[in-house]
């Protein structure tokens, strides 16, 4: 076949040419900008005006940021550093009241020997978290670990944490990176104890208070076990009851006499100590995790065909999606006062914690309505048709379907919730952006520093939701399930 | 077994509540039941309450309610600060969350009677001032018409700066600000000429300035905002037990009863009224279910009250407030504590 045309055409070449470089102007960076910055009259207007803007605002702040100072105990002091080294008149920022206050942004009032606490829930919250946010990617997964397991150690060992404590976190940690390599899954208990345990680090006191928490299923569980076989819906209902009136009347009793017993408390801390990130992340985290759940229940029960349940759930959700967060925050510390019979002392965190759950988790429900609502009915109607009743449908074929076309409006939710957790310092917390600057500047060394703290919290805060969006964003690649 | 499980969760639930109602009592038994004062204090006021670097609390609001502590139950530390906002404040007292207020609050007539507090004394005189740069030439406040003014909102000093313009027949622009912190910045930017808050606030913030000697506090005083420690209705002895810690502290700088010269003139001062105050002579403490020695630990607390201001917000601070109508009574002010007889 090659020499077809041999006899007809003169010349035929039988190598390509050497492919020749592009024009100047179609390759490299000249394209590039020649595309994205300067592609018509109207995109080259605006490339110039930005760039102008930058200028602007870079020869307007820069000399504020390069002048700054990290070492100074007052913002008088800092001035006059200022003023020795850039001569009279020159201004600069005052970092200072960050090196100096670090530890109170970052924990609040939180007893200093104690800061190892906050340091170590916050690194086992990370092997909690494993199975549930990485449980598919091993390399994101062993990364994730060995770094939190260095840095909390590290962090840990700083803050000079008892030896014992620390071998237990090593424990844990190193657990975790070896539970990772072989199965994730052994670790989902861990995952599932965690609330309590975080709970019991932060705050502290005895150990048998979270156990007896735990007693109280693992008891409703018996009752339900006894009577499920009579009758399946008594069984429930007894077992609901019996989980609930042990937290309410023996769980309080029973751990202060089995600490009485074998005493296992660690030094208590009050809820006022706790300020700065350590609250945002407290509240934030556990809103996080509950509000989910509760979301997802509540966007089922508005879409179930049971009247009553349709209706309380319709009710809730518009209810609280209707109220400002600042107004249930204030029913939440002043108004419950009013009701609660005096001497009662209903935590202001647990308090705050439960209002800023119902409050995403309305949002959250309406998020999640979206996503069932974007499921083609063929995708119900085949759930029918395999036989599967109303839950197995929902878990095996709706609902993860529908979470995952939610994903993006989800962590829009949480990154909300998580920086809602400032408005805590209208009732009197002290939350790291209003309240602990406020706090900081009632000192006459700092009062009159601004922006500072203002840059490094919002910059902490930036860090966490950029995390939460990147992890989002990650999550829809893993899941993504058709061809583009 | 539905129903009587129902029925014992009434019967507790009832029970619960009973237990609850019957805690009810008077604040002094509760104080004393939880061995800690529940104080409401300001979030962060420069020299009137704080937390420090380790996160204790310091200022003159805050060693009343030390003064107090130490006076009902024997330890100045024995306190619990409730930071309160300036929404919260008269909530958290009316709803039994702080038994007692030091939050630098003005005593008001609606604030005595509609919001039910009982204002139990006064411990500083303050007043609404203005500063205005040096440069702007003004000299008194009755050249500021036509001025724009910074001026914190939902705050007694917003309404007395109206009264002030009307009354004088002048205008100005008001920008309104949520913070001292906030107020600061916009004056130093320039958004207004003027900024007015009560005149401790503004001594204050001048003196952290970078150029106090450009700024001047014009010297008219628009208003009267007498700052002092507050409690709810309805629990008669424990508002005298608050009014009568303050008079003690006011008191004993009038008799010259210090923290260090106490425990001497308690064997040795012939003064009859200062024997009545320190407890050896009378029992005044009885009176108001106390011991003897009450006032005797709400001195030794943090001083008399002439201590406790030059210790916080006095000259030699560097807030650097002088006296004034905070002098005693003999001094030309007008501290004025009711005898202890």
């Amino acid at each position: 076949m090659s020499d077809t045309h041999a006899q007809t055409v003169p010349f035929v070449r039988d190598t390509m040419l050497p492919a020749a470089p592009p024009p100047d102007r179609q390759a490299g960076a000249v394209r590039w900008l020649r595309e994205n910055l300067f592609s018509g009259p109207v995109n080259t207007v605006l490339t110039i005006l930005g760039a102008l803007i930058v200028w602007f605002l870079f020869v307007t702040f820069w000399d504020w940021f390069a002048h700054s100072v990290w070492n100074a105990s007052s913002l008088s002091e800092c001035r006059e550093i200022i003023a020795a080294t850039w001569g009279e008149g020159a201004r600069g920022a005052c970092f200072a009241v960050i090196r100096e206050r670090w530890n109170q942004y970052i924990f609040g009032f939180y007893p200093p020997d104690l800061y190892w606490r906050p340091t170590m829930t916050f690194g086992l919250l990370m092997v909690a978290l494993a199975p549930v946010l990485f449980g598919a990617s091993l390399l994101i997964r062993r990364v994730v670990l060995a770094v939190t397991a260095v840095v909390t150690l590290g962090a840990m060992i700083v803050l000079g944490v008892p030896a014992g404590w620390l071998a237990f976190t090593a424990l844990v940690l190193g657990f975790g990176l070896y539970a990772s390599e072989r199965n994730i899954a052994w670790l989902l208990p861990f995952s599932v104890i965690y609330p309590l345990l975080g709970v019991w680090f932060l705050w502290g006191g005895t150990l048998w208070g979270p156990i007896f928490v735990l007693v109280a299923p693992v008891l409703g569980w018996l009752a339900w076990r006894l009577l499920a076989g009579r009758a399946p819906m008594l069984g429930a209902v007894a077992a609901g009851v019996v989980t609930v009136l042990f937290w309410l009347f023996l769980a309080g009793d029973a751990a202060s006499d089995a600490q009485g017993l074998i005493p296992l408390a660690i030094e208590p801390v009050r809820s006022d100590r706790f300020g700065g990130f350590l609250l945002s992340l407290t509240i934030g985290v556990a809103g996080i995790a509950l509000s989910l759940p509760l979301g997802i229940v509540l966007a089922l029960a508005r879409q179930s065909d049971m009247f009553l349940i349709k209706s309380l759930a319709v009710i809730f959700i518009e209810f609280i999606r209707g109220v400002p967060l600042i107004a249930l925050l204030f029913v939440a510390s002043l108004l419950l006062n009013y009701f609660l019979p005096p001497g009662t002392s209903f935590d202001i965190i647990l308090r705050v914690i439960i209002m800023v759950t119902i409050f995403a988790a309305a949002y959250m429900a309406e998020v999640i309505r979206g996503g069932l609502a974007a499921l083609p009915k063929g995708q119900y109607e085949a759930a029918d048709a395999l036989g599967l009743d109303y839950w197995k449908a929902q878990r095996l074929i709706v609902l993860p379907q529908a979470l995952k076309i939610s994903i993006p409006g989800i962590v829009s939710t949480f990154i909300g919730m998580f920086k809602d957790t400032t408005l805590v310092t209208f009732v009197g917390l002290y939350d790291p952006l209003k309240s602990m600057s406020d706090a900081v500047r009632a000192n006459i060394a700092w009062k009159g520093i601004y922006w500072e703290p203002f840059i490094f919290v919002g910059a902490i805060f930036f860090l966490i939701c950029f995390g939460m969006s990147r992890y989002s964003m990650y999550l829809e690649r893993r899941l993504q399930r058709d061809h583009r | 077994m539905t129903k009587s499980v129902f029925l014992g969760t009434v019967a507790a639930a009832t029970v619960f509540a009973g237990m609850g109602l019957a805690q009810e009592g008077s604040t002094l038994a509760q104080v004393k039941e939880r061995d800690e004062l529940n104080c409401g204090v300001n979030t962060g006021l420069v020299g009137f309450a704080a937390p420090d670097a380790s996160g204790n609390w310091t200022g003159f609001d805050v060693a009343y309610c030390r003064a107090l502590a130490a006076a009902v139950l024997g330890d100045p530390n024995k306190v619990r600060f409730v930071p309160t906002t300036g929404q919260t404040r008269f909530t958290a007292l009316s709803s039994g969350e702080v038994d007692v207020l030091a939050r630098n609050s003005t005593w008001t007539f609606s604030r005595d009677t509609d919001l039910a507090l009982d204002f139990v004394g006064v411990n500083y005189y303050d007043g609404q001032g203005f500063m205005v740069r040096k440069d702007l030439g003004v000299t008194s406040a009755k050249e500021l018409d036509g001025a724009t003014i910074c001026i914190q909102t939902g705050t007694t000093t917003e309404l007395n700066l109206a009264d002030y313009f009307r009354a004088n027949n002048m205008a100005y622009t008001p920008v309104n600000i949520d913070s001292n912190a906030e107020g600061e910045q916009q004056y130093m930017a320039g958004a207004c000429d003027a900024y007015t808050t009560d005149a401790s606030g503004l001594a204050a913030t001048r003196a952290a300035f970078a150029d106090p000697e450009n700024h001047i506090i014009l010297p008219e005083i628009i208003s009267k905002e007498p700052l002092g420690p507050a409690v709810r209705h309805g629990d008669n002895n424990w508002g005298d037990i608050a009014r009568w810690t303050l008079n003690a502290l006011i008191a004993a700088e009038e008799y010259g009863v210090t923290s260090r010269n106490i425990e001497e003139l308690v064997r040795s001062s012939n003064n009859p009224e200062v024997q009545r105050l320190l407890g050896v002579s009378d029992e005044l403490g009885a009176m108001i279910g106390l011991d003897a020695e009450w006032a005797r630990r709400a001195i030794l607390a943090n001083g008399n009250y002439g201590e406790i201001f030059a210790a916080n917000i006095g000259e030699q601070t560097p807030i650097g407030l002088a006296r004034g109508l905070n002098a005693q009574w003999t001094q030309g002010g007008l501290l004025y504590a009711q005898p202890f007889r």
